[in-house]
């Protein structure tokens, strides 16, 4: 059994929802979630951002479709932290996951 | 997401809540004038029987209603359809299943509702009086002098609202939709042949 602590996505947006309803809508999910949402790029209508969650289980693919109700498309999961049950903590940095 | 959360929502996402607002007004003010302009009509044609204008203003009032909401709702929807294609095109993505494409289904009926209601509710009020004396309600003033008035008292209100939207005074944009009210009225007077 292994939990997903934290994970770094590179994801497209349109300007709106804005990045605080977006950020706000993905730590609605889990009670521990912290969400730190960096603006790397603004085009005329898109903006390319970079989502950190972290928490002590983080759900992937709940996180996914937040992201997507929000009219996001993931481009690539840059980094994850997995901790092992029994192992303790196992950290990984996992660089341009493309999805 | 709450249920009364998500109309507001998808009006913040496609910035439509100017729309709204104009919308409510424009259609609003058409409703006020429509029914101004007949009830002066009718009074300046001399005594006709209260039953017959009372159908004549709903009438206008449903035709009113009827235009506003599916006029809105046919040009929102093109509208936020042409907005959802660019987006896609930028996002390089399907958003159907977005809070976009949701938008898409839902501000256009939300606009149309808001188009349509405002002329009706509006024509209602203004015929209000018209009812209670034809119910055997004794009024002020005569049946269709009391629907003149709350006429002008609802455009009143709406330059008002107006006034509060733009952040200036609100009596001078409430007198300036008044002036254009009576204004009407005038023309009617003149031009009616009693």
């Amino acid at each position: 059994m292994t939990c997903v602590t934290r994970i770094l996505l590179d994801v497209l947006k349109p300007h709106h929802p804005s990045c605080l309803e977006l950020a706000r809508a993905i730590a609605a999910i889990g009670e521990d979630y912290r969400v730190r949402l960096t603006v790397n790029e603004m085009d005329e209508k898109t903006e390319t951002i970079q989502i950190e969650v972290s928490g002590q289980a983080v759900d992937f693919d709940a996180v996914q479709a937040a992201i997507k109700a929000m009219g996001g498309a993931l481009h690539s999961i840059d980094a994850v932290d997995v901790r092992g049950s029994s192992a303790g903590q196992a950290q990984g940095g996992a660089g341009g996951s493309g999805t | 997401m709450k249920p009364l959360q998500l109309p507001v929502f998808l009006l913040r996402i496609t910035r439509s809540q100017g729309i709204l607002r104009r919308y409510f007004v424009v259609n609003g003010f058409d409703g006020a004038l429509t029914m101004l302009g007949l009830i002066t009509g009718f009074l300046v044609s001399g005594s006709t029987e209260l039953g017959v204008v009372i159908n004549v203003c709903l009438g206008a009032a449903i035709a009113l209603a009827v235009s506003g909401v599916s006029s809105a709702y046919v040009s929102e929807t093109a509208e936020r359809l042409r907005a959802l294609k660019q987006l896609e095109a930028a996002m390089i993505t399907d958003l159907q299943d977005s809070a976009h494409g949701k938008a898409v289904r839902w501000v256009p009926v939300l606009i149309a509702l808001v188009n349509g209601s405002a002329p009706l509710v509006i024509s209602l009020l203004i015929l209000t009086p018209l009812w209670l004396a034809d119910a055997g309600l004794v009024l002020p003033l005569a049946p269709l002098l009391n629907a003149i008035v709350v006429a002008l008292m609802l455009v009143f209100l709406l330059g008002v609202y107006l006034g509060r939207v733009a952040g200036i005074s609100w009596l001078r944009s409430g007198v300036r939709t008044l002036a254009l009210a009576l204004l009407t009225t005038g023309l009617i007077y003149l031009l009616a042949d009693s």
